[in-house]
């Protein structure tokens, strides 16, 4: 956000904030983050109002005061909606978008069509709870907007987080204890991949790689160069594999095959490379594509560090043996380097940490032993005597403002592709259940009571209509595909709308319905159009044995 | 960037007639433990507010009619406090003997063996008869199982289950009087009940009542042997909220995964993921 | 809230009876919803709502628990937590016609054990049901049918336990000359239906009063008057009342405790069937004067009629414009509302209480803090007994200097005492605080048949026993404390020469068993020890020796009364101890 990619509060803050925004889609913190989520209930029972933006009255928008069910992919359309009502009724924050931003006419013209009557068109949402939104966060002392991103969400910055930072700029609620924008992330280290680098366009600690002043410096110490141009991120690399521009892939712990959108195109990718390279803890469906296999030892099994959704840097260590042949991932690349004529030492974990902390600022402070001592250390930490840091941004409450300014980015409804026609009435959502994890490569590991198979989840009254009942088998087709699922229904959902989860691929290959997350036009990932063939006729009702979870 | 340091007042009292200071909003008990006193606590935990249930931390306080809990009355300026004087151990001790009594106790820890030893405690002389809460321990999933003989009502899991920690509110106390007991809603079973399985009753169970499935049948096979463990701290390879795990080992093999009680981001809490997903490392499907 | 529903449904009458106390469920309009916060704080209507299905179908089912908690948003554990901490409520099979047939002291001494034998053989469902607060007729039963309601009769015998009636009984007999009666002096005199006889017995010229002289001054009065509680704890009302009146509010309660379950008091009763406006004027005066909107009367579940007349009562009161906003045209607002208890003894603990009302188990806390800072709801509140409020009537009244001169120093005003057992005429009797105990005795009519005294147990359950020796003891709160005796809730309880106390203490013993709350170790378990060791002497298969036992009993008592968290458990051992002491025929020696 504004530069470094992370969120700018702590999960204490949201225990003593005065109002949380969860703005979801496609998933649910209840379940998806359920410790972030004790954090947020904290909050709530020392007082704090909560709303909750979500398609679905998930078991997280049980807990709100208010919960406002918007169509898929028109979160833009109702953050344009409340930034028109703020600055309608002048409860912006003026001081701080005059000392502190940029763009704000742009803004303020940009949302000037987003009436309430018109959101509640595009949303689904009535006017009135839009207008409460709007109120509550530009007078609430302090506020949290969290949002947690679909799994298949490929960029940092979609325009849907524009339209939310945009809302905080407005309000001043963005660099103060207390008030902050929280994504929460939805693997143990994607922070901290992105923290190392691991994007097409960063260098560790969110440096540009085009910045040829940073890049020397990592040229000096690692005595080698550095590509002056950014790399392609996954869409784009998606593209020139199409195009036959990428045709070898080296792959680590990722299982693209199962969890990228629309699967059938993804397999015809990998399949059509030259030479594919997987390394991974288990033989998944991507490795058993791949012409090399590299086993790597898994979680409990190396040392290094993750980064959490608060910045928080912490250690992670070994506690048991890989098994057979496996390596850690620094071994294995040692010797990848060796092979091509490198003179590598493998590193400890701890050597190649040090010298990233030489070169990212961010983490500058952030030894091993600090690490240790204090359970995690949250950047930037640039020295080691620096404590860390609880929230970013607290730059922009300075008079007068020292560095560059926040911008406002005026962005625009843009609703999904897939439009709802007769033919496909139906909206479906994807995302994730409390037990299980993204493909469920690890947590289909483990005997869960919890575990909900590959269902499709339908409301009620769509199953009444379509003739269907819990537990049949129906056809599932969208514009892309076709697949088989048992139903269930789910009172949380409203008719119109579905849901399946993206945990059992093997079973239920959502993928197989879903868009590509790289069509531009997509705005969110997921939200593809359904149309149901029930398997054989419509039976009698009978009772369901499971237990539904209750809308309340 | 820190918070701005808040003015922190102290207080002043007398415990075993020497002087402690300690910071206003402490328990008698931080003063008491500040004095270098272990006294024994059951229902309290560290993470929790103080359930106020079992009074085995009870000490005296002058003008008090009757003993005080430790753990939750709250210091005030000049109290008198006196942890060893013959009614406060008597109590002590005799709570003791009636938990021992009513539940069974051995596996509760070293700790609460040493506090029984130390206070004198004889629960058998309430005889063979006495009543008891014995009963079958409910194994209805492969995760953990509920051995509520060893209970003894200490209300840590209902309200860790419940507004302490997680919020799902899936047990109760049901009933009233000795019949009271922990319950799901009709008893049904655990699977049927609203729990998420995120063990964080079993986080705050001190008798090892709850329990997690492997410990649970390694301890009836006679093979849990925690002197032969090792604790190895580590995140979570789950979601991206960071919560710390502590591996439990034993001959290269995890067989228990807690978190640390004093860590932050977790108070000891863990989803189910977290708790019980670590059946894939060593697990047979590796490359 | 992470509720999952149960698979069961509730009925039709289930959902109608749950509808009609919460309006109709909301449809899920699948846009919008509201909850949180103010969803939650609808839990308060737990108990109600459980009593609704109670009374309608005569259980909780499965499907009627779920309906609530679906609309209360109470997680369906917690709503079976609170439902099997009722005595009344079932959360079993549901049953027909119940029979509730009092075993306690009083009525098993008079016939409660024949009373279960023929009904052991009849169609009716029974159960054996602590003390109902008709000692004065024992022995007594209530009755309940779902969807009928629920009666009282008494004294009852094997011939009439069976024929099952609604009809309100008659309130007690006061056996005292009208001059000698100041917070009797309604009771059976005028209609208790009626508002218009309420006023024309000088009624709501209190609160007239009360307002000429503002909350400042009532207070003032009150502390100048000496008035200390009735319900047990001997509190300065002054204190109490300035305490609420002095907490930043508005949000603040006040508190009538009627729940009187103590074995062998129904004072409460009285005065609630039989001067319920009197109640309720001294509630808003109450209200008035602490600064508080809201109140509550806290009715035991048992007591049906006191509860009708007093519901009845608020709805006229409400109507005639003296409860609701600017009542008495006077610039104040004042609601009262009914709470009804469901069967359980520590409910009239304070705190209990608060947590009965609030939706949650009726478990006491630890105290501090006290009521006027943290009660209700988290909110400073009054609370007091309903004999308690109604001296404050007198006070305000008559003055604080009239009040104060009846009495003694210490203990100012009248006071009731709930008589009952083997006297002549038992009933509650008003007399100024220092009348003796013989003095009392002689009220009633002496022990009945003319037989020696055995012992009085003062107090109740949680009470002591005195012996003849202590008929000269003025009942004044500091001369029963002196002898190490209580009075307690008021309740005097009369044994003859021929009683055997074997079983009275062991019935003592089960007491305090099945109404512990279970929460603290030295009751919850205390008191199941302390039964097994009064069973084992009484078959005589002592663990060692007979001292051996009578030591343990000692430890039991000692750790109950030491480190309990409330005085059910503090007094558990109470008069079994003091049984002990004055070697009563029958007790452990
Ligand atoms: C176990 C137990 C039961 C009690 N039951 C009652 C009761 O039924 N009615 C009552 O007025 N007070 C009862 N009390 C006392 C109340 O806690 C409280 O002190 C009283 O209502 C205060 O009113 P007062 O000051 O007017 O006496 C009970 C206390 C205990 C410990
Ligand atoms: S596992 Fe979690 S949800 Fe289940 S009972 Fe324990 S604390 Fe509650
Ligand atoms: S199961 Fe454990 S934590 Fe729960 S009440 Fe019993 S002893 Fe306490
Ligand atoms: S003393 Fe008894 S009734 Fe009172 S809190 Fe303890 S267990 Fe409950
Ligand atoms: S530890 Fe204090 S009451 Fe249990
Ligand atoms: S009514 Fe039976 S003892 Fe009171």
């Amino acid at each position: 956000m504004f530069g470094a990619g992370g969120g700018t509060s702590s999960y204490r803050e949201i225990e003593e904030t005065d109002l949380i925004i969860m703005w979801g889609w496609g998933s649910n913190a209840r379940e998806a983050h359920p410790i972030f989520f004790h954090h947020v209930l904290k909050g709530v029972h020392n007082g704090a109002r909560m709303f909750a933006v979500d398609p679905r009255r998930t078991s997280s928008a049980a807990w709100a005061d208010v919960w406002l069910g918007i169509d898929v992919g028109s979160d833009i359309a109702l953050a344009n909606a409340v930034g028109r009502e703020i600055i309608h009724h002048g409860l912006q924050n003026q001081e701080f978008i005059d000392e502190a931003t940029e763009g704000f006419e742009e803004y303020a013209a940009g949302v000037e069509k987003y009436t309430l009557e018109k959101a509640e068109e595009i949303t689904g949402v009535p006017a009135e709870a839009i207008r409460q939104l709007a109120h509550e966060y530009a007078n609430a002392d302090t506020a949290q907007l969290c949002w947690t991103l679909g799994i298949t969400e490929h960029h940092n910055a979609t325009d849907n987080v524009l339209a939310l930072i945009n809302l905080s700029l407005l309000t001043g609620h963005v660099g103060r204890y207390g008030s902050g924008l929280v994504p929460v992330r939805g693997q143990n280290n994607v922070q901290g991949g992105g923290d190392m680098g691991a994007l097409p366009n960063k260098l560790p600690g969110f440096q540009d790689v085009e910045d040829s002043e940073k890049r020397a410096r990592f040229e000096a110490v690692w005595g080698a160069e550095v590509p002056s141009k950014a790399g392609k991120h996954i869409s784009l690399m998606h593209e020139a594999m199409d195009d036959g521009d990428l045709t070898a892939l080296y792959i680590i712990g990722e299982n693209p095959l199962q969890s990228e959108a629309d699967s059938t195109e993804m397999l015809r990718r990998l399949t059509n490379l030259d030479f594919l390279v997987v390394q991974d803890i288990f033989l998944t469906a991507t490795a058993e594509l791949a012409d090399v296999v590299l086993p790597a030892a898994g979680w409990g099994e190396t040392e290094g560090t993750f980064t959490s959704s608060e910045r928080r840097v912490q250690r992670v260590r070994r506690a048991v043996d890989p098994p057979g042949e496996a390596h850690d991932d620094i071994a294995i690349l040692s010797a990848v380097a060796r092979a091509m004529g490198y003179p590598w030492v493998t590193p400890t974990a701890e050597e190649a940490w040090d010298e990233m902390r030489q070169l990212s600022p961010l983490h500058g402070g952030m030894t091993y032993a600090r690490l240790e001592e204090s359970g995690g250390l949250q950047w930037p930490c640039p020295d080691e005597d620096h404590p860390g840091s609880l929230f970013l941004h607290g730059r922009l409450w300075e008079r007068p403002i020292a560095s560059r300014r926040a911008p406002f980015h005026a962005v625009e409804d843009d609703p999904p592709v897939d439009t709802l026609t007769e033919e496909y009435p139906i909206r479906l959502t994807t995302g994730r259940r409390l037990d299980s994890f993204n493909t469920g490569v690890q947590s289909g590991r483990y005997s869960s009571p919890r575990r909900i198979p590959g269902v499709l989840d339908l409301s009620p009254e769509d199953g009444a209509s379509i003739g269907v009942f819990e537990g049949d088998r129906v056809t599932v087709t969208s514009r892309r595909g076709s697949l088989e699922a048992p139903v269930r229904f789910d009172r949380s959902l409203r008719p119109g709308l579905a849901f399946m989860s993206v945990h059992f691929p093997d079973d239920v290959d959502v993928n197989v319905l879903t868009l590509d997350a790289w069509d531009p036009k997509s705005g969110t990932a997921s939200g593809s159009s359904l149309w149901f063939l029930p398997d054989g006729p419509p039976r009698s009702p009978r009772s369901s044995h499971r237990r539904g979870a209750v809308g309340c | 960037m820190t918070m701005t340091e808040r003015e922190i007042s102290t207080i002043t009292a007398q415990v075993n007639g020497e002087v402690v200071e300690v910071p206003d909003g402490s328990t008698i008990l931080d003063a008491c433990r500040q004095a270098g006193l272990d006294l024994p606590t059951l229902c309290y935990g560290p993470t929790m507010t103080a359930a106020n249930a079992c009074r085995v931390c009870v000490v005296e306080l002058e003008g008090s009619r009757t003993l005080v809990p430790s753990c939750s009355r709250k210091l005030e300026e000049g109290m008198d406090i006196r942890t060893g004087t013959e009614r406060a151990e008597h109590s002590r001790r005799l709570v003791m003997e009636l938990l021992g009594s009513a539940s069974e106790l051995d596996r509760s820890g070293d700790q609460l063996d040493s506090w029984i030893e130390d206070a004198g405690a004889e629960p058998s002389r309430f005889g063979p008869k006495a009543a008891t809460v014995a009963a079958q321990p409910k194994i209805e999933d492969d995760l953990y199982v509920r051995d509520y003989g060893r209970c003894i009502l200490c209300y840590r899991c209902v309200d860790a289950c419940g507004v302490e920690h997680q919020n799902t509110f899936a047990i109760t106390v049901a009933g009233r009087g000795f019949e009271a007991h922990i319950s799901t809603e009709f008893d049904v079973a655990l699977p049927d009940s609203a729990c998420v399985y995120c063990g964080n009753c079993i986080a705050v169970c001190p008798t090892g009542a709850l329990v997690g499935k492997v410990e649970f049948d390694m301890r009836e096979d006679d093979t849990w042997d925690e002197s032969r463990q090792g604790v190895t701290r580590t995140v979570c390879a789950y979601c991206g909220v960071g919560c710390n795990l502590d591996l439990h080992t034993q001959d290269g093999k995890i067989v228990n995964v807690t978190s640390p009680h004093d860590h932050d981001v977790t108070l000891g809490n863990l989803c189910i993921k977290g708790r019980f997903g670590w059946s894939y490392v060593s697990s047979a499907g590796d490359v | 809230m992470d509720l999952r529903a149960l698979l069961d449904r509730p009925t039709d009458a289930e959902r109608l009876a749950v509808d009609d106390l919460l309006g109709p469920s909301e449809e899920f309009n699948g846009r919008v919803a509201y909850g949180g916060h103010e969803a939650r704080a609808r839990r308060q209507l737990l108990l109600p709502a459980l009593h609704a299905c109670q009374d309608a179908v005569g259980s909780i089912s499965r499907g009627a628990l779920g309906y609530i908690s679906e609309r209360l948003t109470v997680p369906p554990a917690e709503l079976y937590g609170v439902a099997t901490f009722y005595s009344l409520f079932n959360t079993d099979e549901a049953r027909g016609t119940t029979v509730h047939v009092c075993d306690d002291i009083v009525c098993s001494q008079y016939g409660a054990k024949g009373l279960l034998q023929t009904l052991e053989g009849s169609e009716l469902s029974w159960e054996a049901s602590p003390c109902l607060g008709q000692c004065e007729r024992a022995p007594a039963v209530m009755f309940h049918s779902p969807g009928e309601g629920y009666g009282n009769a008494a004294p009852v015998d094997s011939d009439t336990v069976g024929n099952v009636v609604f009809d309100e009984l008659p309130h007690g007999v006061v056996h005292q000359d009208q001059s000698q009666l100041r917070l009797l002096r309604r009771i059976g005199r005028i209609d208790p239906t009626s508002l218009e006889a309420y006023r024309g017995s000088g009624g709501y010229q209190t609160l007239t009063r009360a307002i000429e002289l503002g909350p400042d001054g009532v207070i003032s009065a009150l502390d100048e008057s000496g008035l200390k509680g009735r319900g047990g704890a001997a509190f300065p009302i002054g204190i109490k009342w300035r305490g609420v009146a002095d907490a930043p509010g508005p949000d603040k309660y006040v508190i009538a405790n009627g729940d009187e379950s103590e074995p062998g008091t129904f004072k409460d009763r009285l005065l609630m069937e039989g001067d319920p406006f009197a109640v309720i004027e001294a509630m808003t005066i109450y209200g008035f004067a602490t600064g508080s909107t809201k109140g509550y009367i806290y009715v035991r579940g048992e007591y049906p009629t006191a509860e009708k007349r007093l519901r009845d009562a608020i709805v006229m009161a409400s109507e005639a414009g003296l409860l609701g906003t600017r009542v008495a045209n006077a610039g104040f607002d004042f609601d009262l509302e009914v709470r009804r208890g469901a069967g359980a003894y520590i409910c009239g603990e304070e705190t209990a209480l608060f947590a009965s009302i609030e939706g949650y188990r009726g478990e006491p806390r630890q105290k501090p803090p006290f009521p006027t800072q943290h009660g209700v709801f988290g909110r400073p509140t009054g609370i007091n007994n309903i004999e308690t409020l109604l001296a404050a009537l007198e006070v305000i009244e008559g003055g604080a200097g009239e009040f104060a001169r009846v009495g003694t120093e210490q203990s100012t005003g009248p006071k009731l005492f709930c008589v009952s057992g083997a006297v002549e005429k038992p009933g509650v009797f008003e007399v100024p605080f220092g009348t003796t105990l013989g003095e009392i005795l002689a009220l009633a009519g002496g022990v009945r048949g003319g037989r020696g005294l055995g012992a009085v147990l003062l107090g109740g359950a949680a009470g002591v026993f005195v012996d003849f020796s202590f008929l000269d003891m003025p009942l004044t709160f500091e001369d029963t404390r002196e002898a190490g005796a209580t009075l307690g809730s008021g309740a005097v309880i009369v044994f003859d020469e021929n009683c055997d106390f074997g079983p009275v203490l062991r019935r003592i013993a089960r007491f305090f068993e099945e109404e512990s709350c279970g929460q603290c170790v030295p009751c919850r378990i205390g008191t199941v020890r302390q039964s097994e060791a009064l069973a084992r002497l009484n078959d005589g298969e002592t663990l060692g020796t007979v001292a051996d036992e009578l030591e343990r009993l000692d430890d039991l008592a000692r750790v109950m009364t030491d480190a309990s968290i409330c005085g059910l458990g503090q007094t558990a051992a109470s008069a079994i101890q003091s049984a002990i002491r004055l070697q009563l025929r029958g007790a452990p020696a």
